[in-house]
């Protein structure tokens, strides 16, 4: 079970009535120049953190064949994270570019949602990660065609097409790890556990998709929890597994509340360029 | 867990209006996820436009120790190439 700060709803609402500006939580505050910087922000992070988890992967998997599977994805999902993040630094106007933001960004400065920061755990549970996330982003990026903004436009036009194959793959090995043996089904079935309490931060609104969603550039979140529902309820059933009973949702990830494990992953991706900044790839 | 998977031989149609051709194989527990697996192991710098997979124990293979019934006898029948023959002057369209 991962062990994560105890945010309780009661906790949010008094952190909100304190003065803005103050800790190291505070970013959003700041954010009224920041909709598009923020938004660009969240994207990329969720595609460049699970990106890096995915290629941990790499030399580790079952086969050769699943290696090259989760090693695509990885690099569909850096690739993304490259675009937006990039875009992210430009938008910015500090001199900041995808790479600074990707390595000389600590956890409190990261947006990713909790789920993409999960670990590997075993294949079942990477593949129950990858289901639950790939099933919102595809639905998002769908949406997201439709963005006022050009470049959050031309990115989900491309990207889906790409996360649409991750959301399929994964759900193959959902249904065949969870219909499969008995050790494959209490694997798959522990592995949706795991992952399910950090299904509702993904349709999580607040001031920063309330803003960007006013003017044009996101999506109503909320709105996708339906099809959401009956996409992942239909899957889960033919693996033959339960959709598990909602826990008490964990939120933060965007205002930069993470677990533990975020910190060992950044350890690890950011350790070269920040021992020799000098480094080009 | 892959030495537990059959094989599956994967043919790649490069574009349209060519002919799949085998590329290789790859282990997957069924059709589906052979497909899959072919798309990532095969196809990953747009190599092509369509796949096929066939579990290899359904291709009848010839037995390489029948090499010499099979195959030498076709080696002094030279007339069966096209061009072997003169094509006269004056025919076209061939």
């Amino acid at each position: 079970m991962p062990s994560l700060p105890p945010i309780r709803p009661e906790d949010e609402a008094a952190a909100r009535t304190l003065p803005q500006g103050t800790g190291a939580f505070d970013a959003i505050a700041e954010l009224e120049p920041g909709i598009l910087f923020n938004t660009l922000l969240r994207l990329g992070d969720d595609s460049l953190i699970l990106g890096q988890r995915l290629s941990e992967w790499t030399g580790h998997a079952p086969s050769v064949e699943v290696d090259l599977s989760l090693a695509n994805m990885a690099l569909d999902l850096v690739g993304q994270a490259t675009l937006f993040l990039d875009a992210a630094g430009e938008v910015e106007g500090q001199g900041r570019d995808g790479d600074k933001l990707a390595f000389h960004r600590d956890v409190l400065d990261l947006t990713n949602c909790l789920l993409v920061e999960q670990p590997n755990g075993d294949f079942a549970q990477t593949m129950a990660r990858q289901f639950l996330f790939s099933t919102w982003q595809k639905l998002l990026f769908e949406r997201l065609i439709g963005s006022a903004d050009g470049l959050i436009s031309a990115v989900a036009e491309k990207a889906v097409k790409e996360v649409t194959y991750h959301q399929e793959l994964s759900a193959e090995w959902v249904i065949r790890l969870g219909d499969g043996t008995e050790e494959s089904h209490r694997r798959m079935a522990s592995g949706i556990d795991w992952m399910w309490r950090f299904v509702p931060e993904l349709f999580e609104m607040d001031e920063v998709t309330d803003a960007a969603v006013a003017r044009g550039l996101f999506t109503d979140l909320t709105a996708l929890r339906p099809d959401y529902d009956r996409i992942v309820g239909a899957v889960l059933t033919e693996a033959t597994l339960k959709v598990p009973t909602d826990q008490r949702p964990i939120l933060g990830g965007r205002r930069g509340h993470h677990s533990e494990h975020l910190g060992h992953l950044l350890c690890t991706m950011q350790f070269l360029p920040r021992t020799y900044p000098d480094a080009v790839w | 867990m892959a030495k537990d998977w059959p094989l599956w031989e994967v043919f790649v149609r490069s574009k349209g209006g060519m002919s799949h051709r085998h590329v290789g194989s790859v282990h997957a527990p069924d059709a589906e996820i052979a497909l899959r697996h072919a798309r990532d192991t095969y196809t990953r710098r747009m190599e092509g436009v369509s796949l096929w997979v066939v579990p290899s124990a359904s291709i009848i293979a010839s037995d390489p120790s029948d090499d010499a019934q099979m195959f030498d006898p076709a080696a002094d029948k030279v007339y069966r190439h096209p061009t072997f023959y003169d094509i006269p002057d004056g025919i076209t369209h061939i």
